[in-house]
């Protein structure tokens, strides 16, 4: 067992010390929600009257809403950015280091999953800390109950990445990753508006909502940092998190298409 | 006993034969080159013998156990040195093979005296604290080698390990590992450059997906020099 244990310190810490390595990585991932939160929010305040959903138990400010789905975006943003590196990763041959390992490939590209998530999540308690010193305060005990959610949604996304770095051939694909998977995935979800308010524009569009597990993933969050638990949001993520995986460790398996692509 | 033993393998992309019913087998100990001009399916071989691909024909086994019924007990006696550079440049060479040994469950003072000895027996104790980015290409290669001894592996596979490097380099690299074969491991060395191959080195060609020769090269070669001879042997229809 302490051989598992040891292959996934050295591919957290190596995922880590790459992010140390890219400092403006961390920067750029910070500001992204950082101008959406104190721009787009405050713009859209006025334009947008929320009334009392749950969790909230009173009227919130529109920066208060849309948090969660910032803390989306940060999980969202990395998953494909660590997506991206595995492309990368297979690209240079790093990869081939991983998957010639004698452990078991499920666990190398768990650890992998594990690392990027965890680097993730620090992002979003620097984020909620930035979005509190400017007043937009969770209750207490919401940034430990986050936690939990945070990890499933993180994982969600992150085998999202996994799974889409299996089937992209090349880096230069990576822009329509952005256009097809982060833009609809963020838009079409509960991030910046209620699903109820989504019906009275379209009844469509909302069931695309309804149905998109990012939107899940932010409800799960923002149940979570008001202690509440959103058992349909969990169990959601866990699913769509269970196929991504599955789809995931088949497209890297030697019979799948992931390494193969290359040679 | 083989280090390496090959039977039957097959292996398409698409209607395209890149390996066909190759076998051949390397005895432990032996220095095997594997001589083939570019195209011939040294590569997919290699990622066959790696299992980064699994061929849906044909059996492989390293140091005897069957790649695809104990692959874990395969890949753990399997040291590879790429063609491609897979080196973390951002990371000195201490930190690489550190990652690596982790990669096969090495860790503490097992981790450390085994990344010692290896600094030690390819000479670049010295270089242990720079980053991989400084080195040049002959030491990155070295780094990589000694990266594959690490887990004491029994059979070492190397893909044309000295592309672009310089003669004085490429001749070291030769002669190391030629060395490593003398102290007991089995090396399948892929290149399609004859003069890295000495006459009492076991031999395989392989040309258009299928091995044209198999044996020591000086039977190979007969009354010429190898060069002479691989041209011959890929020159003629396969």
């Amino acid at each position: 067992m302490s051989g598992y244990v040891t292959a996934l310190i050295a591919i957290v810490t190596r995922e880590a010390l790459r992010f140390v390595h890219q400092r403006e990585r961390f920067v750029a991932a910070l500001v992204r929600p950082l101008v959406w939160l104190l721009v787009f929010a405050a713009g859209f305040r006025a334009a947008l009257g929320l009334s009392i959903i749950p969790p909230y138990q009173t009227y919130i400010t529109y920066e208060t809403y849309i948090v969660p789905g910032l803390c989306g975006m940060i999980l969202l943003f990395n998953g494909m950015q660590s997506s991206l590196s595995l492309i990368y990763d297979r690209e240079m041959g790093a990869m081939k280091l991983l998957l010639t390992s004698p452990l078991p490939r499920w666990w190398l590209l768990m650890c992998k999953l594990l690392g990027a998530t965890a680097i993730s999540i620090l992002q979003v308690y620097a984020f909620l800390a930035i979005a509190a010193a400017f007043g937009i305060v969770m209750p207490a005990m919401g940034y430990v109950a986050v936690l939990p959610a945070l990890v499933v949604a993180g994982l969600m996304l992150g085998s999202l990445g996994l799974l889409l770095s299996s089937f992209i051939k090349q880096l230069e694909n990576f822009a329509g990753v952005m256009n097809f998977v982060i833009f609809p995935m963020f838009f079409l979800s509960s991030a910046l508006y209620p699903l109820w308010k989504m019906a009275e524009s379209s009844e469509l569009l909302h069931d695309i909502c309804a149905v998109n597990p990012f939107t899940h993933a932010v409800e799960l969050i923002r149940f979570a940092l008001y202690l509440q638990l959103n058992g349909a949001a969990l169990g959601w993520t866990v699913l769509a998190a269970g196929l991504f995986t599955t789809g995931a460790l088949w497209g890297y398996s030697p019979e799948g298409t992931g390494i193969r692509r290359k040679s | 006993m083989n280090g390496i033993r090959v039977a039957g393998l097959t292996y398409r992309y698409g209607a395209k034969t890149a390996l066909d019913d190759v076998s051949f087998s390397v005895a432990q100990g032996e220095f095997c080159a594997l001589l083939g001009p570019n195209g011939a399916g040294k590569s997919t071989l290699f990622n066959l013998l790696t299992r980064l691909f699994v061929a849906p024909g044909g059996q492989i086994e390293i140091a005897a156990h069957d790649l695809n019924t104990a692959p874990r007990a395969a890949l753990a006696k399997l040291g590879i040195v790429f063609q491609q550079p897979t080196l973390d440049l951002d990371l000195t060479v201490r930190q690489n093979l550190t990652y690596f040994a982790a990669l096969h469950g090495l860790s503490g003072h097992d981790r450390a005296w085994r990344i010692d000895a290896v600094l030690d027996r390819l000479d670049i104790t010295d270089r242990a604290k720079e980053k991989a980015r400084t080195l040049n290409g002959g030491h990155r290669r070295r780094t990589e080698i000694a990266r594959a001894l690490l887990h004491d592996p029994a059979v070492l596979l190397l893909d044309e390990p000295t592309v672009g490097l310089d003669a004085a380099a490429r001749a070291a690299i030769t002669d190391h590992v030629h060395g490593l074969a003398s102290d007991g491991a089995t090396v399948l060395w892929a290149t399609h450059l004859a003069d890295e191959v000495r006459p009492d080195d076991c031999l395989v060609v392989l040309h258009q997906a299928k091995v044209l020769a198999h044996g020591l090269a000086r039977d190979v070669s007969v009354d010429r020099p190898l060069q002479q001879a691989f041209l011959d042997l890929t020159a003629e229809p396969a």
